[in-house]
């Protein structure tokens, strides 16, 4: 079976730099890749996106819904409350 | 006393459960009348999920904060005179394939979820396909303000949406989408939801988009992400009507798996003009096609389509020889764009030394044996003043709409021809995936109004290239033709030298 690649594809800007900041440390297996304008995170399997990480590099309150504002793109079945945001294949 | 704050979860509940009722004084079925007719069989509608949960409040919040960001940058982009500090005046050809071959496919998506939205039973699935109406309906009307602002100063930009009607290029989108929205509400799901959306967009959207930025296209770029970030919304309603359909009824698995092969080798043939844009019109690229498509179709489709095994779902058939394709479907449309581009609403040109070695570096295994040779020898015939057009009407295929230019697997020195007979005529594909689409709905693509075949019937202003390009309402000699002597080029060329001049 081949890799299945959670993944994330987001705006490299400043709103979405405490967001990607919150996934590299959060999810340590993390890939990188760099695009201009743009950022994919790719993890094997599950991504999750925390609230409380991003809230603590942003300084305020943040809904996972407002990902929408610099979300570019996905892979993966994705499962979301007011916690986290979490983007997984089935095993 | 403070009423608690309600959870995600339970406001995307009261909106899509409890905002519903049963009809007493109309039968739903005559209500929705078409959501039987394609063979999918729904047990119960409540088992439809969106993962993102938006609700109106949300939707409206979001979107209205992401056309706030947008218009402040295309407002400082014309203020600022931005068109002027993109990598080359080529760039611009992009955006005139872009508006004339995509933009109006945003708007006939937002009718075709509109459609849906209005006759799909289930209250969560109709929310969904309201809200992407929305979305796409904001994507062509952001595209045009965008560009608007680069028709003020080049060519080949006015006259898009005749030209989306008419165009023999054109059609190929134009086709795609009239195949779509002439499906049921279920085909329409899947054909654009989820072939299109999931499994294909990406390639358009974030290379692309990404290239945009790469090349000093500030707008395109904000556009681009902003239309984006709906998308992902998007991609998610198609995966999850996928799951509904296959979870509802078994007997939806061999429609669905259907649908998705004909979809999939559609949007496949489609975007085989964005193969060309990224690999030949971006003077400053980010990736190739080929990387694009192992990266999105191979890599993230494949994770999908491992995903969706547990349904029984397969590969879209001939995955593998669109993979195989993915070596030489660039080459080969800008071979076609070249020759044509006298008959073209956009520019065309021979790469430079440095492209062709970037193009040998990215396909080592085709383009220096095939594609090399014929480009070098169209530069040599263009230095001699020997300049190739194709002068006649290419045979396009009866499917795709594409002139009948792709090769045979396996084999790229053949050109691939099929063929079927239905009531006695014959009609013509490019590939054993557009004559399998063409043999399973024979009554719907006898239909199909072909470009070349309507100019031979006298339905396109007349019998001569000029009365065509009239009709297509494209100004010979100005959106036509090579770049290299086009009014666009000298414009450029004129802001060239301006930059070492003073500012007056």
């Amino acid at each position: 079976m081949m890799t299945q690649l959670a993944s994330i594809t987001l705006m490299r800007n400043d709103d979405a730099r405490p967001i990607i900041d919150a996934i590299m440390a959060d999810n340590p297996d993390v890939c990188v890749l760099n695009m201009p304008g743009a950022v994919k995170l790719d993890c094997d399997g599950r991504l999750r996106v925390n609230r409380a990480s991003v809230e603590e590099r942003m300084g305020r309150a943040w809904s996972p819904q407002e990902i929408q504002l610099v979300l570019v793109s996905m892979a993966g079945n994705l499962e979301e409350d007011d916690d986290q945001f979490t983007l997984s294949w089935h095993k | 006393m403070t009423a608690k704050k309600l959870s995600l979860k339970q406001r995307y509940e009261f909106l899509t459960r409890d905002l519903d009722w049963e009809p007493s004084y109309q039968s739903a079925d005559d209500i929705y009348p078409y959501d039987k007719f394609e063979g999918i069989k729904i047990k119960d509608w409540s088992g439809w999920e969106d993962p993102f949960r938006l609700t109106m409040d949300s939707y409206w919040k979001f979107q209205a904060e992401k056309e706030r960001k947008l218009y402040a940058v295309i407002d400082a982009f014309a203020q600022n005179n931005g068109q002027t500090g993109v990598s080359d005046g080529r760039y611009i050809n992009v955006l005139k394939v872009f508006l004339t071959g995509i933009s109006p496919e945003e708007y006939q998506a937002h009718r075709g979820f509109a459609f849906t939205g209005r006759h799909l039973r289930g209250a969560g699935t109709r929310v969904a396909c309201q809200m992407q109406s929305l979305d796409e309906l904001r994507h062509v009307q952001t595209q045009i303000h965008t560009i608007s602002h680069y028709n003020k100063y080049f060519d080949g930009m006015s006259e898009f949406p005749i030209q989306h009607d008419r165009v023999f290029y054109l059609s190929v989108p134009k086709s795609f989408f009239d195949d779509a929205r002439t499906a049921g509400p279920f085909e329409f799901m899947v054909a654009v939801g989820f072939a299109f959306e999931y499994v294909l967009t990406n390639l358009l959207f974030v290379p692309f988009m990404s290239g945009a930025a790469y090349n000093g296209d500030m707008s395109t770029v904000t556009f681009g992400f902003s239309a984006q970030s709906d998308e992902s919304r998007h991609m998610t309603l198609g995966i999850e009507v996928i799951k509904f359909l296959l979870e509802q009824h078994p007997d939806n698995l061999p429609i669905v798996q259907r649908w998705v092969d004909k979809w999939f080798w559609r949007g496949f043939r489609l975007l085989g003009i964005v193969a060309a844009m990224m690999d030949y019109m971006l003077p400053k690229k980010v990736m190739s096609w080929k990387e694009a498509w192992d990266i999105y179709f191979v890599e993230a489709g494949g994770a999908l389509f491992q995903d969706l095994a547990r349904y029984g779902l397969k590969m879209p058939k001939y995955a593998d020889i669109a993979t195989e394709a993915g070596e030489h479907i660039s080459h080969q449309n800008w071979g076609l764009f070249y020759q044509l581009c006298h008959v073209a609403g956009f520019h065309a040109w021979m790469p430079d030394a440095e492209h062709l070695d970037w193009l040998s570096a990215k396909y080592p295994n085709t383009f220096d044996k095939y594609y090399r040779p014929r480009f070098e020898m169209w530069a040599k015939q263009e230095k001699e003043g020997k300049r190739f057009f194709f002068n006649g009407l290419p045979q396009l295929c009866s499917c795709c709409q594409l002139p009948m230019l792709y090769t045979e697997p396996g084999d790229p020195t053949k050109t691939c021809f099929r063929s079927s007979v239905f009531k006695g005529t014959r009609y013509h594909f490019c590939s054993d995936g557009c004559k399998d689409i063409f043999d399973g709905e024979p009554e719907k693509y006898v239909q199909s109004w072909l470009p070349v075949n309507q100019i031979f019937q006298g339905n396109c202003g007349g019998a001569t290239v000029p009365e065509v390009l009239d009709w297509y309402k494209i100004n010979v000699g100005v959106d036509n033709g090579d770049y290299v002597g086009s009014p666009d080029e000298a414009l450029w060329n004129a802001w060239t030298a301006q930059r070492f001049s003073e500012a007056s």
